[in-house]
């Protein structure tokens, strides 16, 4: 029975939890609760508000370098004012405009759609979601924020020095990167950028280390692999695949390190700088390059996955139908897991590489499709003919599989390795990871903000503001990157800081401002959200237990949101978390906690998992009271 | 609803992945060193695999015969290998005295641990200190980072990358088998001090064992691959 499930005896908490960090009873002061708290429900939140920060930085800096490409000539005496030396005469500095992109890319990619994504929603969802009273070590949780927060400081910092922040590209191929001489942001800005790195992945893998053996080990009992939410399924195989792409990075870096500090030759040879031939032979900036991608490819699928996940969620929830295969989309989750790390030679097509290698890479690389197209074609048939609720959250999860179609379809164009030649470095490129990572990911976690709100602050976020905030960003994403398909087909190449001076490129100066001024709106909203998000915390409308009338566990904790999550003993989990609408229930949803005893109108024969006698108890029942099936 | 007639059909299963459970039976901190094992693997591996593909495309490369043939204190030239062999030796026997100490944890005897694990921190540090030596002869030989001195098999010049490589990598080792022995040391005072008596369980033991083993069996890949082949 259901009742025997939720019994208040806060004596069980105690006799209930494997790890002792359930103390109820204990003083917390305000460092304990917000600052050093153990409690992964608060780290969440302190991945959140630093993600939201990180990101509205990370798109000031956009804007900013958008405003020299649609001006190239133009003075604006408020850039002076705002960055000083890095804007004189109010005209942005060439060199700064490359440190622009670069910690834009940095700080988008692992700070805010790595860190950001997972350190929210992993921390939050996996204890609360599999019915686990914290994570398995919440010490290491703590640590792996206060890492991944001294990381943005020091990124931060760079702004700060002398010659401006790193500014090779977030790829930091070498030899710009290995060479402190060989530009301003090689210098000091580069050793932040590498120190502020490797923090973030010693914070990635205690991250990753603990959502795994969280996901293994702390599981409630019924909650076999099979009736974890999708959301669980995209974190597990995403910690998965940054605990292995990671220290590839790691290794990278600390070759680069000795080159740029040691004199060694890992990743240079015949070198001529600044006039004066430079001694260091052997080495091979593509050696990096095969590193730098071993991790960079899995990376956009650490911040895709997560963010698949959390929409497949969303999209059962208010479509009230169960997902669209199930076990396809997990399939599909593992496929691309595997497929991420023999893909990752399609970014270096155009470096001598030997064809017959690049043919290899292009059909790994094109079979990442199939289960990219599963997906799509799963989300979509959850929508079809679906009951759909559209929430803020149920926006945006659309949102993002539109992105992600956008986005995927001119991935097919760039992982074909004839293609690519004539599309590598242009903006064609640009346009499609803003699409397919970029906004698609971001939008993926806003569903995320948006619908687990409640469960995070006891308070519902307003929905009108969220609707504004959805089609601002969503129209603004698409009049930004569509245009710049066609620049890219036309050769303008990315990066450059004012390519509109090229005779065959002035062209697209026009193009330029409008996208430029399509940012900006995009930009202005997300001061809906910032507001939004701010002003409900505080004074949101109060949510009930299940504002959404999910079926996963986190909406079975009380709305307090209190230490150890259950207060009495964690409940028995008896049956998948896609039991929506399901035939026969007077409900659109069944909890996964109701046990079938309970639901014996609606019970199906595969949910017994062929269990011959059950099944037939489950007939028996029915043709007992056979007349209730009459009346339907 | 007559509920008590189906009480079977809620029955949920008790099978080792059904929850409720760790399905391998492991410890959470035990898993959590597996996968970070896992992860080094990786680093170690990237960096092994740049030093196969640096070393290819290399026009020539020292002989390491002839690179490493002193035994400090005893010997300048002429016995090839001997030293490195006696620090891997060595490193070896440290594993196996971590298997004791981790045997003993088993059987809860407090005395043998800790005299496991100091023979284990010992190995260890000899093993470092015959690296500072080496690094110190082959530093007086001309050999460092950006410098290489050794010449190939039929004496052409080999450029710079067999040193870098080899000061990185087996820096890099050496590096993880300080924070072994450091690990090593702070478990060993918990031992004395009876922290694990009072718990009941040696498993800390269990999962530092892990990462010393894991350390020694990169040395045999680092070991293969710049002293033998």
């Amino acid at each position: 029975m259901a009742t025997a499930l939720t019994v208040n005896n806060p004596e069980l908490v105690h006799v209930h939890n494997d790890h002792g960090h359930g103390d109820h009873h204990h003083k917390e002061t305000f460092l304990t609760k917000y600052i050093f708290s153990q409690d992964h429900k608060m780290i969440a939140k302190q991945f959140l508000i630093t993600g939201i920060i990180m990101a509205v930085i990370a798109m000031i800096l956009s804007v900013l370098f958008r405003i020299q490409l649609a001006y190239p000539n133009t003075a604006f005496p408020f850039l002076q004012t705002l960055l000083g030396r890095f804007a004189p005469e109010g005209r942005l500095d060439p060199n700064f405009y490359l440190s622009l992109v670069t910690i834009h890319g940095t700080i988008m990619v692992f700070f805010v759609l790595t860190a950001g994504l997972s350190g929210t929603f992993s921390n939050l969802l996996i204890p609360l979601q599999l019915g686990a009273r914290d994570m398995a070590s919440p010490f290491l949780n703590m640590l792996s924020y206060w890492f991944f927060f001294t990381a943005c400081i020091i990124m931060l910092s760079s702004f700060f020095v002398q010659k401006g922040p790193a500014s090779g590209g977030w790829t930091i191929y070498p030899p710009l990167s290995a060479l402190p001489k060989a530009m301003p942001g090689s210098e000091m800005g580069m050793t932040l950028w590498l120190t502020s790195m490797v923090l973030f992945v010693a914070s990635q893998l205690m991250g990753g280390i603990n959502y795994i053996s969280t996901i293994l080990n702390m599981r409630t009992k019924g909650m076999d692999l099979w009736k974890m939410p999708l959301t669980i399924w995209a974190f597990f195989v995403t910690a998965i695949l940054g605990v292995l792409s990671f220290p590839v990075l790691v290794a990278g870096v600390v070759l680069l390190v000795f080159d740029r500090s040691m004199g060694t030759s890992f990743y240079l040879s015949d070198i001529v700088l600044n006039g004066s031939v430079l001694p260091n032979e052997g080495g091979s900036p593509i050696l990096f390059e095969h590193l730098f991608w071993f991790l960079g490819h899995p990376e956009v699928y650490i911040v895709i996955m997560p963010a698949m996940g959390l929409v497949s969620e969303v999209m059962a929830v208010n479509a009230r139908k169960p997902i669209f295969g199930y076990h396809a989309m997990v399939y599909s989750l593992i496929g691309i897991t595997i497929l991420s790390f023999i893909v990752w030679g399609h970014h270096m097509f155009v470096t001598g590489m030997n064809p017959f290698l690049g043919g290899v890479f292009m059909i790994t690389t094109l079979i990442i499709a199939v289960p990219s197209a599963v997906k799509t074609f799963n989300w979509l048939a959850t929508l079809w003919r679906g009951n759909i609720r559209f929430t803020p959250a149920m926006m945006f999860s659309i949102g993002f599989v539109s992105f992600f179609i956008s986005g995927g379809l001119t991935g097919i164009f760039l992982g074909n390795a004839a293609l690519d030649i004539n599309l590598h470095d242009t903006y064609f490129v640009v346009a499609h990871f803003h699409l397919v990572m970029g906004s698609a990911a971001i939008f993926g976690m806003l569903a995320g903000v948006y619908h687990w709100f409640p469960k995070m602050f006891g308070r519902l976020m307003d929905e009108k503001l969220g609707y504004l905030h959805f089609w601002l960003t969503f129209i603004g994403a698409y009049l930004v990157f569509f245009p710049m398909h066609f620049m890219g087909l036309d050769g303008v190449p990315r990066r450059y800081y004012a390519f509109t001076e090229f005779e065959s490129m002035k062209q697209w100066l026009s193009v330029n401002t409008f996208i430029t001024w399509a940012a900006i709106m995009s930009a202005l909203a997300q001061v809906a959200f910032l507001y939004n998000f701010v002003s409900s915390i505080f004074f949101g409308r109060k949510a009930s237990q299940n504002p959404w009338n999910a079926n996963t566990l986190e909406w079975t904790t009380p709305v307090e949101r209190i230490h150890g999550n259950w207060p009495g003993e964690i409940p028995t989990v008896y049956r998948w978390s896609y039991d929506y609408s399901k035939p026969g229930h007077d409900q659109d949803f069944i909890p996964q906690t109701v046990p079938f005893s309970q639901t014996l109108n609606s019970n199906l024969p595969h949910d017994f998992e062929d269990d011959p006698e059950v099944e037939k108890m489950q007939t028996e029942w029915l043709k007992k009271n056979s007349p209730s099936q009459e009346v339907k | 609803m007559s509920t008590t007639s189906v009480a079977p059909i809620d029955q949920i299963k008790t099978t080792p992945w059904a929850g409720g459970r760790s399905p391998f039976s492991v410890e959470y901190g035990k898993m959590m060193m597996w996968f970070f094992l896992l992860s080094d693997a990786f680093t170690f591996s990237a960096l092994l695999i740049a030093y196969g593909s640096l070393r290819f495309s290399a026009k020539a490369w020292p002989m390491p015969d002839e690179v490493f043939q002193s035994i400090p204190f005893i010997k300048e030239h002429g016995a090839p290998l001997v030293f490195v062999g006696l620090m891997t030796f060595i490193l070896i026997m440290s594993s196996v005295t971590m298997v004791l100490a981790v045997e003993a944890g088993h059987r809860g005897a407090k005395k043998e641990v800790s005299w496991w694990m100091f023979l284990t921190v010992i190995g260890g540090l000899i093993f470092l200190s015959c690296q500072a030596l080496e690094w110190t002869h082959l530093h007086e030989e001309g050999a460092w980072w950006g410098s290489n001195p050794f010449k190939s098999a039929t004496g052409l010049p080999t450029g710079t990358n067999f040193t870098n490589l080899f000061f990185t990598i087996t820096g890099f080792h050496g590096f993880h088998v300080f924070t072994g022995v450091v690990i090593n040391i702070i478990i060993l005072i918990n031992v004395l001090k009876g922290t694990y008596a009072k718990r009941g369980s040696y498993l800390m033991v269990e999962k530092v064992g892990l990462y010393w083993h894991f350390v020694d069996l990169v040395w045999v890949f680092v070991f293969t691959f710049f002293y033998l082949v």
